[in-house]
C-alpha cells in the first residue's frame, strides 16, 4: 500500500483481499479500543490526581458495567471468530478441478513437480488465474510453506500429505519461505513463486525439456515396479483395481469405510497392511525405505489420472494418461 | 514488641510446627497437600495415558499381539500382590491409630516386602523380554510375534510404539514404587522408634495414601497392557 | 561509607541469624524468596545476553555475527531460559513466596522444607542447563518440536530436557504450597471474600502449576527416553505422530503463559488499589476472572495448531474458545480503569509500571485477537507478528508486573526505600524500550518475516534496526534496577512498616518483617481495600 513503508506484502492471490480487509477491521478496532481506554486512563490520571484534602470515592462496583463489558467484548469476538471462520474453511477446501503441484520439503530446500512434469526446485511458476493445489510432504522434519503474498501457509510434514491451494491473480515474483524451523539453514530454505501469464507461461511449461507430465513417470515406475502383476485391470489381479479409486470410497476388511485420497494411496504404498481391502490379503510388498517421495509422487498422480474424466476439467490441461489401455477410460 | 519466637516455649513434637496454629490444621495441611500431589501425579500419568490410548486405537493389532506376548500370570500375581500391599497400609493406618506400636511396624515391613516382590517380579518380565528382544533398540526384534500371528498383520515399527510405552509406563510406574518402598522404609523405622501415636500418625496415613495411587495406577496398567486381547486363538 | 544511623536495629528475617548456612539451609519463606531473586536475576542476564546477540545479528540481513547453527541456539536457549528459569518462577517464586503468609497472616507457607526443596530443585536444574549451555547448547527452538528434537539435532537435547524436567517440578511445589497454604492456613476472619486479589491470582496461578506442568514433564521425558533409546513414538518414518507430541507440549505450554501472566496481574491489583487509595472496582469479577482464566486457559491449547495439520473442526473448536478466554482478561482491563474513577492518584515508580502494564498487556491482549482468529493466524503464524504478541504480554505485561511488585513491595522486603528519581526513570526506558524493540516486530510480522531466521530478505531490515536500538534502551531500563536496588540496600532511606499507606496485613508488620511475620496473630474484622480507614502517608515520594 504505501510503498515506502509498507504494511502488508503486495496482494497477489484471490484471498488476500478478505484478509487484508479482516486485519485492517482489526487494527482499527484495536486501535479504537486503545484510544478509548488510554484516553480515560489519562483523563482520569489527570482529573483524579492526588491532591490534597481530597479523598478517593470508595465504589464497590456494577454488576450492570460488568455484564455490559463482557457481552459486547463477547459479540464482537464471535464476529471475528464467524468472519476468520468462513475465510479459514475457504482456504483449507481447494476447489475441484485444480491444478495440482507435489512439494517436497527437505532441510534445507523446496522440490517441486507439476502435473506436466516440470520439476523445480526452490521456484514455483504459476499462471495467473488458475487454482493451484499443492500436495505436500516432508523428507525428514516438520517444515512449513509459506507465501505472504498469497496469504497461505501449511506445515508440511513427514510421513503424510498436506494440502493448500491457492489462485494467483498478479503476474509477478513473490517470496516463498519455510516457516517452520526445521535446522540450521532454515532461513536458507527460500525461494520464489513466479506468476506468469498464461500465455508465458505455456512457453515455459515448454521451454523445459520435460520428460514427459508427472503422471506419465508414474506409470512407467508403476510398471517398473511390477505393480501390474498383482494390480490387473481385470477383477483376476491378487490386488485391487486402482483405475477409478481416487476419491471413492473403499471398504476395508476390518469392516471400516474410508475414502481413497492422496493418503490413502501414498500409506497403501508404503505401509500396505495397515489397510486392507475388503476381500484381498496381505500380501502387498512394503515400499517403505524403497521409493523416494518423488517417486511416491509420482506413482500417486498417476492413480489419481486413472479417475480422470476423459474429457478434463476447465482450467487444466488436459491429461490422458500416457499408454495406459482404453479399457480403463469409458468414451 | 521484640519478636522473641514465643511458640518456642511450647513443648510439643512433630504433630505441631511451629508454623501451624494447632495440631488440626497441620493435619489438614498435610492432607490436602499429599492429595494434590496425587492430582499433579494423574496429570503426569495421563499424558503418557493418552500417547497410549491413541496408538492403541490406530495400531490396535501390534497392540493386541503385544500385550498377548506379556505373562499374564505374572501380571496377575503381580496385580494381587499390589492389592494385599494396600491391604496391609491400610491396616497399618489402622494400627497407628489405635497406638499398636509392633503390629503398625509389622505391617509396614509386609508392604515393604509386597513392594520388594512386585519389583522382583516385574524386573523378571523385563528379563523376559530382554531374552526376547522385545525391547525397543537396535536388538529389536518381533519376528517370533509375527510367526506366532499370522492370521494379523504386525508392522514392527508399530509394534515397536507398543512396547516403547508397555516399557516406559511400567518403568515409571516401578519408579514409583521404590520411591514408595524408601518412603515405607522410613516409616518403619519412624514406627520402631514410636514416633507415631494415635495423636500423631500422619507421615503413615499420607504414605499410604501414595501407596495406594500408586497401587491405582497399576489396576489401570494391568488391563490396558495385559489384557487387550486374551481371547483364545482361533 | 556511612550507613543510615539505627540507633537499635529490631530483630527482623534479615538480621536474625548471619551467614552462608543460615540462608542456604533456611525454612523461612522470605529468605526462600531472596534466593529466588538473587538466581532468576542470574538467568534473566544470561537469557537477556543471548536476546542482545540475536538483535545484534539481525541489525543485518546477512547472517554475519554468528554461524546459523550458533543463531538457532541462541534464540532457542533465550526461549527456555527466560521461560522455564526467569518468567515462570519470577512473581510467584519471589513475590508469591514472600507474600502470601503475610498477606493471609500465616507464619510460613504450609510446607517450609518443601519450599526449600523447590528452590534447591531450580538450582540443580538451572546449573544441569548452565551445563548444557557451555557444552553446546540446544537448537530445537524453545518447543522442541519432533522430529527435529528427537531425530535430527545434534545439540544437547536431553540434557536440557533433564533440566527443565526438573525446573518443572519446582514449580509443582511452589504451586502446591501456595493452595495449602491458603486452603489451610488464613488467619481469623480472613474469608475467601477479603482475600487481597493479589492471593486470588496467586491461586489461580498455582492451579494451573499444579494440573499443568506434570504433562509438560511427561512429554519432555518421552523426548529424552526416545532420543536416548532410539525409540520412535513421535517418529513417522516408524508409525509414531509428531502431531501428538504438539497436542502434549501445548497442553502444558498454553495454560503456562497465564502462569506467567496472573501474578502480573496479581501485583496490578494491589499496586492500582494502593496508589488510588480505593478498593479495586469489581472486585468479585476481577477474583473471578482469575479462575475464569485458568480454567480456560486449558482448553485452547490447540490455538498454536492452525496449519500444523489438525482438522477443520478442531480449528474451529479451539478458536472459538479461544475468544472465550479473552473477555476475563479483559474485564479486569476494564476493571482496573474503573478503579481509577474518582480515586486519589499518584505517581510513583510501582504505579507508572501499572500504568505501562495495563497499556502493554491491553496492546499484546489485542492482539491475541488477531491470532485466535482462524483466516489471520494463517498468514501470521510463525512470523514476527506471534514473537510480537507474546513479547508485549509476557515482557511489557508479566516482566512490568513484577518489576512494578518489586518496587512496591521493596521497602517491605529490605526494609529501605530504593530512589524514586531513579526508579521513575527506568521505568521509563523500559517502556520506551520496549515498544521500539516490540511494536515493528507486528509490521515485520504481517510483511511475512518468519520467526527463527538467522537471515532475512533485505526489505526487512530497517524494522529490524528500530528493533534492536530499542532493544539497547530496554537493557539500560533493566539494568538500573539491578543497580539501584543493590545500593538501597545499604544506602536507602530507611523505611517504615507502611511508607505507601497501602491496605494489606503485610504492611501492619515491621519492614522487614521478624522472621515468624507477625508478632500476634492478626484477626482480621475488615474487608481487602479498607482505604477508607487508612490514611495516606505525608509523603508518597520519599526520596529527596
Amino acid at each position: 500500500m504505501f510503498d515506502n513503508f509498507p504494511l502488508w506484502p503486495v496482494r497477489a492471490s484471490a484471498g488476500a483481499g478478505n484478509i487484508d480487509a479482516l486485519y485492517i477491521f482489526l487494527v482499527a478496532l484495536s486501535a479504537l479500543m486503545c484510544v478509548a481506554i488510554f484516553t480515560m486512563i489519562l483523563v482520569f490520571a489527570t482529573m483524579y490526581r492526588r491532591r490534597r484534602g481530597v479523598e478517593a470515592e470508595q465504589i464497590e462496583g456494577s454488576s450492570a458495567l460488568e455484564i455490559t463489558w463482557s457481552i459486547i467484548p463477547l459479540g464482537i469476538f464471535m464476529v471475528i471468530f464467524l468472519w476468520g471462520a468462513v475465510i479459514y474453511f475457504h482456504e483449507r477446501t481447494p476447489p475441484q478441478g485444480a491444478s495440482e503441484v507435489y512439494v517436497v520439503g527437505k532441510q534445507w530446500m523446496w522440490k517441486l513437480q507439476h502435473e506436466e512434469g516440470a520439476r523445480e526446485i526452490n521456484e514455483l511458476h504459476v499462471p495467473v488465474g488458475r487454482d493451484v493445489k499443492l500436495i505436500m510432504t516432508s523428507q525428514d522434519v516438520i517444515h512449513s510453506f509459506y507465501i505472504p503474498a498469497f496469504r497461505i501457509k501449511q506445515d508440511v510434514l513427514p510421513g503424510r500429505y498436506s494440502t493448500a491451494w491457492f489462485r494467483a491473480t498478479r503476474p509477478g515474483v513473490y517470496h516463498l519461505f519455510c516457516s517452520q524451523y526445521c535446522g540450521t539453514m532454515h532461513s536458507g530454505m527460500i525461494g520464489q513463486v513466479v506468476v506468469m501469464e498464461p500465455a508465458q507461461y505455456q512457453a515455459w511449461l515448454s521451454g523445459g525439456g520435460t520428460t514427459g507430465s508427472l503422471a506419465a513417470s508414474g506409470e512407467s515406475l508403476f510398471q517398473q515396479l511390477g505393480c501390474p502383476t498383482c494390480h490387473r485391470s481385470d477383477t483376476q489381479g491378487r490386488g485391487p483395481i486402482l483405475a477409478g479409486i481416487f476419491g471413492k470410497p473403499v471398504q476395508l476388511e476390518d469392516g471400516r469405510t474410508v475414502i481413497a485420497d492422496e493418503n490413502y494411496i501414498r500409506e497403501s504404498i508404503l505401509s500396505p497392511s495397515a489397510k486392507i481391502v475388503s476381500g484381498f490379503r496381505p500380501i502387498m510388498p512394503v515400499f517403505q525405505g524403497l521409493l523416494g517421495e518423488e517417486q511416491l509422487n509420482a506413482l500417486v498422480a498417476y492413480i489419481k489420472s486413472l479417475s480422470l474424466a476423459p474429457a478434463g476439467a476447465a482450467g487444466k490441461t488436459s491429461l490422458t494418461p500416457a499408454g495406459t489401455s482404453s479399457q480403463n477410460l469409458k468414451e | 514488641m521484640l519478636s522473641d519466637s514465643p511458640i518456642a516455649v511450647e513443648q510439643h513434637g512433630p504433630e505441631l510446627l511451629h508454623h501451624f496454629v494447632d495440631a488440626e490444621q497441620q493435619r489438614d495441611a498435610a492432607s490436602l497437600g499429599m492429595w494434590l500431589f496425587l492430582a499433579t501425579e494423574v496429570m503426569f500419568f495421563g499424558g503418557m495415558f493418552c500417547a497410549y490410548l491413541i496408538y492403541r486405537y490406530w495400531y490396535y493389532n501390534e497392540f493386541a499381539a503385544g500385550s498377548r506376548s506379556l505373562d499374564i500370570w505374572l501380571g496377575t500375581i503381580n496385580t494381587a500382590v499390589l492389592i494385599c500391599s494396600s491391604l496391609t497400609v491400610a491396616l497399618g493406618v489402622r494400627a497407628a491409630q489405635m497406638g499398636k506400636r509392633k503390629l503398625l511396624v509389622i505391617l509396614l515391613l509386609l508392604t515393604i516386602v509386597f513392594g520388594f516382590a512386585f519389583l522382583g517380579i516385574k524386573g523378571i518380565e523385563w528379563y523376559d523380554k530382554y531374552k526376547e528382544h522385545h525391547i525397543p533398540g537396535n536388538s529389536f526384534n518381533v519376528d517370533d510375534l509375527i510367526k506366532d500371528y499370522p492370521q494379523i498383520h504386525i508392522d514392527p515399527r508399530h509394534e515397536q510404539i507398543y512396547f516403547s510405552l508397555y516399557f516406559a509406563m511400567t518403568g515409571l510406574h516401578a519408579l514409583h514404587m521404590i520411591i514408595g518402598v524408601g518412603i515405607f522404609m522410613f516409616l518403619t523405622y519412624y514406627a520402631w522408634k514410636g514416633r507415631y501415636t494415635p495423636k500423631y500418625y500422619t507421615p503413615v496415613e499420607m504414605g499410604g495414601l501414595y501407596w495406594h495411587f500408586v497401587d491405582i495406577v497399576w489396576i489401570y496398567l494391568f488391563p490396558l497392557l495385559y489384557l487387550i486381547d486374551r481371547k483364545p486363538l482361533r | 561509607m556511612a550507613t543510615a544511623a539505627i540507633t537499635t536495629e529490631r530483630e527482623n528475617y534479615l538480621n536474625k541469624e548471619y551467614g552462608i548456612r543460615s540462608w542456604l539451609l533456611t525454612t523461612d519463606h522470605k529468605r526462600i524468596a531472596l534466593l529466588y531473586l538473587a538466581s532468576i536475576t542470574f538467568f534473566f542476564f544470561i537469557g537477556g545476553f543471548f536476546a542482545l546477540l540475536i538483535r545484534l545479528e539481525l541489525l543485518t540481513p546477512a547472517g554475519d555475527l554468528v554461524q546459523a547453527d550458533t543463531y538457532n541456539k541462541l534464540f532457542s536457549m533465550h526461549g527456555q531460559v527466560m521461560i522455564f528459569f526467569f518468567l515462570i518462577p519470577s512473581i510467584p517464586a519471589v513475590l508469591g513466596n514472600f507474600l502470601v503468609p503475610l498477606m493471609i497472616g500465616a507464619k510460613d507457607l504450609a510446607f517450609p522444607r518443601i519450599n526449600l526443596l523447590s528452590w534447591y530443585l531450580y538450582i540443580i536444574a538451572g546449573t544441569i542447563y548452565l551445563h548444557c549451555i557451555v557444552t553446546g547448547g540446544v537448537d530445537t527452538g524453545w518447543t522442541f518440536y519432533t522430529p527435529f528434537s528427537t531425530a535430527f539435532s545434534n545439540t544437547r537435547v536431553i540434557e536440557a530436557g533433564i533440566s527443565i524436567f526438573i525446573a518443572g517440578f519446582s514449580s509443582i511445589l511452589t504451586g502446591l504450597n501456595f493452595v495449602v497454604t491458603i486452603h489451610r492456613m488464613r488467619a481469623p476472619g480472613m474469608t475467601w471474600s477479603r482475600l487481597p486479589l493479589f492471593i486470588w491470582a496467586m491461586y489461580a496461578t498455582s492451579i494451573i502449576q499444579l494440573l499443568g506442568t506434570p504433562v509438560l514433564a511427561i512429554t519432555l521425558l518421552l523426548v529424552v527416553f526416545e532420543r536416548a533409546f532410539n525409540l520412535g513414538i513421535f517418529d513417522p518414518t516408524r508409525g509414531g505422530d509428531p502431531l501428538l507430541f504438539q497436542h502434549l507440549f501445548w497442553f502444558y505450554s498454553h495454560p503456562a503463559v497465564y502462569i506467567m501472566i496472573l501474578p502480573a496481574m496479581a501485583v496490578e491489583s494491589e499496586v492500582v488499589a494502593c496508589f488510588t487509595r480505593k478498593r479495586i472496582f469489581g472486585y468479585n469479577f476481577v477474583a473471578m476472572s482469575s479462575i475464569a482464566i485458568a480454567v480456560f486457559g486449558f482448553l485452547v491449547w490447540a490455538h498454536h495448531m492452525f496449519v500444523a495439520g489438525i482438522s477443520l473442526y478442531s480449528a474451529l473448536v479451539f478458536s472459538i474458545l479461544s475468544y472465550l478466554v479473552a473477555v476475563p482478561s479483559a474485564i479486569k482491563v476494564f476493571n482496573w480503569t474503573a478503579t481509577m474513577y474518582k480515586g486519589s492518584i499518584s505517581f510513583t515508580t510501582p504505579m507508572l509500571y501499572a500504568f505501562g502494564f495495563i497499556g502493554l498487556f491491553t496492546m499484546g491482549g489485542l492482539t491475541g485477537l488477531f491470532l485466535a482468529c482462524l483466516g489471520i493466524d494463517v498468514h501470521v503464524h510463525d512470523t514476527y507478528f506471534v514473537i510480537a504478541h507474546f513479547h508485549y504480554i509476557m515482557v511489557g505485561g508479566a516482566v512490568m508486573g513484577y518489576l512494578g511488585g518489586l518496587h512496591f513491595w521493596w521497602p517491605k522486603i529490605s526494609g529501605r526505600m530504593y530512589p524514586e528519581a531513579w526508579g521513575r526513570l527506568a521505568a521509563l526506558l523500559v517502556f520506551v524500550g520496549f515498544n521500539l524493540t516490540f511494536f515493528p516486530q507486528f509490521i515485520l510480522g504481517y510483511m511475512g518475516m518468519p520467526r527463527r531466521y538467522w537471515q532475512y530478505p533485505p526489505e526487512f531490515q530497517v524494522l529490524n534496526v528500530l528493533s534492536t536500538a530499542g532493544s539497547t534502551i530496554l537493557a539500560i531500563g533493566y539494568v538500573l534496577p539491578m543497580v539501584y536496588f543493590l545500593w538501597s540496600m545499604r544506602y536507602g532511606k530507611i523505611a517504615s512498616d507502611n511508607p505507601w499507606g497501602a491496605a494489606g496485613l503485610e504492611w501492619k508488620t515491621t519492614s522487614p518483617p521478624p522472621t515468624f511475620n507477625f508478632d500476634e496473630e492478626p484477626e482480621v474484622t475488615w474487608e481487602a481495600y479498607n482505604y477508607e480507614q487508612i490514611p495516606a502517608p505525608a509523603e508518597v515520594n520519599v526520596e529527596r
